[in-house]
């Protein structure tokens, strides 16, 4: 009867079967995952978003195409983005001109990508400015509070009321019409907005304990907005920045519209897509394009920036 | 100079909550503590226990009152010279889900003490002092390179400690450093205090409201409600013979761990609320809900005075 109780016990326990193993120390301390820093998970995390994985190949594939497809298709086919061609002018896709041609006989594929440059890097640029101007007023206004804030604020707000037109126009007054005035007039209210949402994330930061430690610690305010906050305020300051790209492609399509955008024969898909209006229903190719790319290329930017927000959220592993 | 190592007077903290309404969080508290020493510092959910613990170390800017610590006068100092001070006196903070940074790695939560103070000349040398002191708590070298959220509630608070301890404090304020722990931890991360409390020397003051944790821990145990001290005295004292019927009703809810006495206890329920802050009853604070109030409590503020040798009280009747 005792054999058989002892079957299952290993040998050298034999005499007590019910014998303390213990715990063990380090064991219980220990980690098994993986340690990975900070970019490699963000990564990892995208990765496994097929969706947002798509978007981030339509975008590069964009600007990829941006860059190279006007250069290469002029060296192999002598086709340009400025040369009129009045023979040709309306002709509908072929295998000569992919995309068909325009009024003026210019080849609606090089034109295309042309455009793209001028859009993505109008939207690039002009969320660049926004992005490290809204940090750092948002988030002085955010930490400091009270008289500081109240200021900053009112300034932000009055700037913010001024009809975004009027500005402007009056900038194309003492400006030169040219891109860069386009990206100036729109960073000068445009900010406001990514300001506004890092004031808000910086106020629901700022009392975290991790922010009183490192005060605590001596930090300063910098130090702490810059290091502690920020960074936390990542997801939101990024979906903002992913909205406000698609935003500023828009604007610079809206204010070609109105004869303040970029000078013929530069095109940008604004310009193209106004341009195509006039002829919508008789030649659709001339219209089709340049706003397929447009919403593509929208819809790429925000599937891109959900993504980016899941993945910066170390909490949302799985 | 005192014996005295950490000496508070006539401490007060007000908050402007608006509509000229005044929140009075901490309302002129004094005590002191003596090196190597812990004070307990115990009452209900808003008292103003945390907010005193927090204006000590000057998180928070006192309305009033001095603060000083290893003998120097911590209220009034400049910016520059309450950084080196900080070297002096750290925090734990109560939640440690919320006192480290989700986007560090524990080599930079902690890392992050030694970079402010300056006390590590090269990256190789801070590595090794960092995985030194995460030994000290009893976590391995290698969790270093990990992220906060990869640790144990337990685990978390002990990386707190150990952010606290990088830069060698002689005073530690530990505001509710269990409170979110489980049971079976806590006596864990209560043993890890002690411990490095008999290493380094260490000054408490042990911010709680669980008073069978402060008994265990605390030398000298300060009773406070509605931002004022009614009591004082030393620990075993204080738990045999309470003076102020608010500290009475305090120990008959700590639960006795024997069914029968249990049962035989006689258990003082308050009747009401705790009084709002911001209008406090007049004369004693407590008057409202003490079974023992008369005319004169509402009309004469009792001092706290010494009742029994070095039991002080703040109650007429004590």
């Amino acid at each position: 009867m005792s054999q058989e109780m002892n079957v299952n016990v290993t040998p050298g326990a034999g005499s007590n079967p019910f014998e303390k193993i213990g715990r063990d120390q380090n064991g219980g301390e220990r980690i098994v995952r993986k340690s990975l820093t900070a970019w490699q998970n963000i990564r990892r995390n995208l990765y496994e978003n097929k969706l947002s994985m798509v978007g981030l190949y339509f975008i590069i594939a964009i600007a990829l195409m941006a860059i190279f497809a006007p250069w290469v298709t002029g060296l192999i086919t002598g086709y340009n983005y400025f040369a009129n061609e009045l023979a040709n002018a309306n002709q509908p896709p072929s295998w000569a001109h992919w995309f068909g041609t325009d009024d003026l006989g210019r080849d609606m594929w090089v034109r295309t990508w042309k455009g793209a440059q001028i859009s993505l890097f109008v939207g690039i640029a002009a969320a660049l400015i926004d992005l490290v101007i809204g940090i750092v007023y948002g988030g002085i206004m955010g930490y400091f509070g009270g008289k500081v804030d109240e200021t900053m604020n009112r300034i932000a707000e009055i700037l913010y009321a001024i009809p975004y037109l009027l500005v402007v126009i009056l900038l194309m007054v003492v400006m030169p019409q040219s891109l860069t005035t386009i990206i100036v007039a729109m960073s000068i209210t445009g900010w406001i907005n990514m300001a506004w949402i890092v004031r808000g994330e910086i106020m629901r930061l700022k009392n975290q304990e991790y922010a009183l430690a490192s005060k605590a610690l001596g930090a300063g305010s910098m130090r702490i907005i810059f290091r502690h906050l920020i960074p936390n305020a990542m997801g939101p300051i990024l979906v903002t920045l992913t909205l406000t790209i698609p935003g500023a492609m828009f604007t610079e399509a809206f204010l070609s519209f109105l004869g303040m955008g970029v000078k013929s024969p530069v095109a940008s898909w604004g310009t193209m897509i106004d341009n195509g209006r006039q002829a919508m229903t008789t030649y659709p190719w001339r219209i089709m394009f340049p706003a397929l790319f447009l919403a593509v290329s929208m819809f790429a930017l925000n599937v891109f920036g959900d993504g980016l927000r899941d993945a910066f959220d170390p909490k949302m592993k799985k | 100079m005192s014996d005295n190592f950490v000496e508070v007077q006539g401490l007060r903290k007000f908050f402007n909550v608006g509509n000229n309404r005044i929140l009075k969080a901490v309302n002129d508290i004094s005590f002191s503590i003596k090196q190597g020493e812990t004070l307990g510092l115990v009452g209900e959910s808003g008292c103003g226990k945390s907010t005193a613990g927090r204006t000590i170390i000057r998180l928070y800017e006192p309305t009033a009152g001095s603060v000083t610590v290893d003998g120097v006068e911590v209220t009034k100092l400049s910016k520059s010279k309450m950084k080196a001070q900080r070297r002096n006196m750290q925090m734990i903070f109560q939640d440690p889900f919320a006192s480290l940074n989700p986007r560090m790695t524990i080599l930079d939560i902690i890392g992050e003490a030694l970079d402010i103070h300056g006390l590590a000349g090269s990256r190789a040398e801070r590595k090794r002092r960092v995985e030194e002191l995460l030994e000290l708590v009893g976590l391995n070298a290698e969790h270093a390179s990990r992220f906060p959220h990869e640790f144990s509630g337990g685990q978390r608070q002990r990386i707190g400690i150990t952010r606290a301890l990088a830069v060698e404090p002689k005073f530690i304020i530990c505001d509710e450093p269990i409170s979110a722990l489980d049971v079976s931890i806590q006596a864990q991360v209560i043993n890890l205090l002690m411990d490095l409390q008999k290493k380094m020397d260490l000054t408490y003051l042990f911010v709680a409201h669980d008073l069978s944790m402060v008994k265990y821990m605390s030398d000298r145990v300060a009773v406070m409600y509605l931002g004022k001290i009614v009591e004082i005295a030393k620990s075993e004292d204080l738990y045999a013979n309470p003076q102020h019927p608010y500290t009475t009703a305090l120990l008959s809810a700590i639960p006795v761990p024997d069914i029968e006495d249990e049962g035989r206890k006689e258990r003082i329920v308050l009747q009401g609320d705790l009084p709002s802050p911001i209008n406090p009853p007049s004369g004693c604070p407590f008057r409202t809900r003490c079974p023992a109030a008369t005319e004169r409590c509402a009309q004469e503020a009792p001092e706290l005075r010494e009742t029994r040798p070095g039991h002080l009280a703040a109650c007429h009747y004590a």
